[in-house]
C-alpha cells in the first residue's frame, strides 16, 4: 500500500490581502498586481507600518483588498497625499496605486514633483492604455490608432498627441531611486514584476528616494477583446511602444539580491 | 510673554506652530507669502514637516494626506490659490478630517490684484467646494485676534472633525502691530483613534470621502449637517462696540470692522448714537444675535470690502424688520474711516425707511462720488 500523501501548503492568500470578492472584470490584471504588492508587504514584514493611497479609476476601491491602513485620494493627487503622509510619518511605508489616467494625465504635476523632490514613496503604476472606470476613453498612454470611446476612429496623433512614456520621463529625475517598467501578460513577466515591486519597496525602506514600477496591464472589457487576446495585445502592441526595462536603479538596489 | 511688534503673516504662522502645527504645505502667493516663508524657516528647525508644493492643488492634497494621520496640519494662501484648493477642501470635509486653511484675501475675480479684499466671503463662508459640507469660517480683525483664532481654529477643527477657514485680508497679513504670541504647545501623542498610522495590532483603517451607495452618502450628509447644527449652537463668536444705547448699528467683519470702529468712535464724539457689531465667526453666522440687535436699533449699516456678500446673511437675520443700508469698497480698495463716518452722518441726519428697493443703486451712486473724489 502506498504511503498517504501528506498535504503540503504551497500557495495561500497573503496576509496583506483581504478576503474580498473581486470587483475587477474577468481577465483584468489589477488582481495580479494587488497580489504581488501584498506578497511583497508580507515578505518584507511591513504590512503593519504600511499606508496605501488609492487613486480614482478602476482601482478606486483598492483599499478593500489590502489589510493595511489606506486613504483615498482625489483623481491624480495620490502622490501629493502620499507626500503629506510620509512627511509627518517618515518611519511608515507609504505607497500609491495609480492608473494611467490618474498618474499620467490629471496627476502629471503631482507625480513629476513627487519624483523631483525625491519623496521616499513607492508608486505602483498600472498602464492599460485606457480609462477603465468611465468606460473606455482615450488615456495619455493610448496607442496611436487605438480605438476608444473618445477616439472612435482611432487615436490620431496629429490631433490627439502621442502616448506618454512615464517610466522614461521619471527616470530623468535626480530624486528617483528606482524606476522600471514590467508587464503582467505572462507568468515569467509576472515574476519579474514581483521582483521589481519588491525592489521598489526596498528602495523606500532604505530611504533611497522615489520608486515606481510601471506595469503593463490588460483591459479586455474596454479593449473589447477576450482576456487571452488582451494578454497577446500587451505583448504584441504595448511592449513595442512601452519597452520593458530598468530606467533608473540606485546602485545599492542594483546590488541587492531578493 | 510680552507684546512684540509682529508682522501679520509671520505672526500667524508662528501662532500655528505654537498651537502644535506639525505639517505645513503651501505655495507662494502674494499677499500671503510671508506665512510660507516663516514656515520654511521654522518648521525644519523644529523637526516638523514643511513642503513647498508644486501648486495649491498639490499643497491642499498634501494637507489632506497629513490630516489623515491626525496631526495638526494646515496651509495658507490667497484668493486665486484658495480657489485651486477647493477640490481638496471638499475631500477633507467629506472625509471628516481636521484641517486649517488661512486665506489672506486679495482683490478679484481672476488674477485681480494683490490688494486687501473681502471678495472671497461667499467662497469661504458658504463652502466653495462641491457637495454638502459646512466649513467653520473665522474672520479676525487684528494681528492679535488672528493669533488667538489660529489656536482656536485647530481646537475647533479637531473637536468637530471639520475644515476651518481663517479669513484675513492683505491688510492684516502685511501690517505690523504689537501682539503677544502664546507659549509653545506640547505635541499630542499618540494619534487619535481614527487616524492612519499603520495597522499594527489593530484592524486596518480606511479614510475616504467615497460613499458609492447614495444611502450611505445621505447618512454621511446628515451626520455632517447635525454636526453643523451643533457648531451653530455652540461656536458663534462676535464683538460688540458701543452698542448699548445705539440707534444705528454697523455690521462689519475683519478689516472693514476695524475701520468702522474708528468711524464709530468719531461719530460718538459728535454725539451720534452708533455702535459696531463685528461677527468674528462668519460661519456659524451670528444670526440670532443680529436678529436680537435689530430689535434694539433703528437701522443697520453693513460695511464690507465686497459687493455685499455678508449683507445677504444680515438680511436673512433681520428679516426685513428694520432698514439696512450698505457701503462697500471693491477690487482691493479699503474704505477710509471718514467714508464710513459720512455714511453714519447721512443715516443719522435722514434715517432710511423700510422698503427702499434702491439700496444698492443708491450706494453705487455715493460710491461713484467717492471714486471721482479720489478716495
Amino acid at each position: 500500500m502506498a504511503a498517504a500523501i501528506q498535504p503540503q501548503l504551497v500557495y495561500q492568500r497573503p496576509e496583506s490581502l483581504t478576503e474580498t470578492v473581486t470587483h475587477y472584470c474577468p481577465g483584468c490584471t489589477h488582481g495580479i498586481a494587488h497580489r504581488l504588492v501584498a506578497e511583497v508587504l508580507d515578505e518584507m514584514g511591513i504590512r503593519e507600518k504600511t499606508i496605501g493611497v488609492a487613486p480614482v479609476g478602476c482601482s478606486v476601491f483598492a483599499y478593500n483588498y489590502f489589510a493595511t491602513d489606506f486613504v483615498e485620494a482625489a483623481h491624480g493627487r495620490a502622490p501629493a497625499m502620499a507626500t503629506g503622509i510620509k512627511r509627518v510619518l517618515p518611519d511608515n511605508i507609504v505607497f500609491t496605486y495609480q492608473g494611467d489616467g490618474d498618474l499620467a494625465s490629471i496627476g502629471m504635476a503631482e507625480i513629476m514633483h513627487a519624483a523631483a523632490r525625491g519623496e521616499n514613496l513607492t508608486v505602483v503604476f498600472i498602464n492599460n492604455a485606457i480609462y477603465g472606470m468611465t468606460g473606455g476613453q482615450m488615456a495619455p498612454t493610448t496607442l496611436p490608432g487605438m480605438k476608444t470611446t473618445s477616439s472612435p476612429v482611432g487615436r490620431d496623433v496629429e490631433s490627439m498627441g502621442y502616448p506618454i512614456r512615464m517610466a522614461e520621463i521619471l527616470a530623468t529625475m535626480d530624486g528617483a531611486g528606482y524606476v522600471v517598467r514590467r508587464s503582467l501578460h505572462n507568468p515569467a513577466n509576472i515574476r519579474k514584476s514581483k521582483k521589481a515591486i519588491r525592489l521598489a519597496f526596498e528602495t523606500q525602506e532604505r530611504g533611497l528616494g522615489f520608486s515606481m514600477v510601471e506595469l503593463l496591464s490588460s483591459c479586455p472589457t474596454n479593449w473589447k477583446i477576450t482576456p487571452v487576446e488582451s494578454l497577446a495585445f500587451i505583448e504584441d502592441h504595448m511592449v513595442p511602444t512601452f519597452p520593458l526595462g530598468d530606467y533608473k536603479v540606485n546602485d545599492e538596489i542594483a546590488k541587492l539580491r531578493v | 510673554m510680552t507684546k512684540e511688534l509682529l508682522k501679520g503673516n509671520a505672526a500667524f504662522a508662528e501662532a500655528a506652530i505654537r498651537a502644535g502645527c506639525e505639517g505645513f504645505y503651501g505655495y507662494p502667493i502674494t499677499p500671503s507669502t510671508e506665512f510660507l516663508e516663516h514656515m520654511a524657516k521654522r518648521m525644519p528647525e523644529l523637526g516638523r514637516a514643511f513642503v513647498q508644493a508644486e501648486s495649491e492643488v498639490a499643497a491642499i492634497n498634501m494637507v489632506y494626506g497629513a490630516a489623515c494621520t491626525g496631526k495638526r496640519v494646515m496651509t495658507a494662501s490667497s484668493s486665486p490659490g484658495v480657489s485651486l484648493m477647493m477640490e481638496g477642501i471638499s475631500y477633507i470635509a467629506g472625509t471628516e478630517l481636521p484641517a486649517v486653511i488661512v486665506n489672506v484675501m486679495r482683490g478679484g475675480p481672476g488674477l485681480g490684484n494683490i490688494a486687501p479684499s473681502q471678495g472671497d466671503y461667499n467662497q469661504m463662508v458658504k463652502g466653495g467646494g462641491h457637495g454638502d459640507y459646512f466649513p467653520i469660517s473665522i474672520a479676525p480683525a487684528s494681528v492679535q485676534e488672528a493669533i488667538d483664532m489660529i489656536a482656536l481654529a485647530f481646537d475647533l477643527a479637531e473637536k468637530y472633525l471639520s475644515v476651518v477657514h481663517i479669513l484675513v485680508d492683505g491688510n492684516l497679513g502685511q501690517m505690523m502691530e504689537p501682539a503677544e504670541l502664546p507659549p509653545m504647545k506640547k505635541l499630542e501623542d499618540p494619534p487619535p483613534d481614527w487616524a492612519v498610522s499603520g495597522a499594527k495590532g489593530r484592524d486596518p483603517r480606511v479614510l475616504s470621502s467615497i460613499y458609492i451607495d447614495p444611502k450611505d452618502e445621505e447618512v454621511t450628509n446628515i451626520r455632517l449637517f447635525k454636526r453643523w447644527l451643533e457648531i451653530e449652537a455652540n461656536e458663534v463668536r462676535y464683538d460688540e462696540y458701543e452698542l448699548d444705547d445705539a440707534e444705528i448699528a454697523i455690521i462689519a467683519f475683519g478689516t472693514a470692522g476695524r475701520v468702522a470702529s474708528t468711524a464709530v468712535r468719531e461719530a460718538r464724539q459728535q454725539g451720534i448714537k452708533v455702535g459696531l457689531f463685528r461677527p468674528i465667526t462668519l460661519a456659524p453666522f451670528p444670526t440670532k444675535q443680529i436678529a436680537e440687535l435689530s430689535k434694539r436699533v433703528k437701522s443697520i449699516l453693513v460695511v464690507e470690502m465686497n459687493t455685499g456678500m455678508m449683507l445677504e446673511d444680515v438680511k436673512l437675520a433681520v428679516q426685513g424688520k428694520i432698514p439696512i443700508e450698505f457701503y462697500g469698497r471693491l477690487g482691493g480698495v479699503t474704505p477710509f474711516p471718514d467714508e464710513i463716518l459720512e455714511e453714519i452722518t447721512r443715516i443719522h441726519e435722514s434715517p432710511p425707511k423700510l422698503g427702499n428697493g434702491q439700496v444698492m443703486e443708491d450706494w453705487l451712486e455715493r460710491l461713484e462720488k467717492n471714486i471721482a473724489g479720489g478716495r
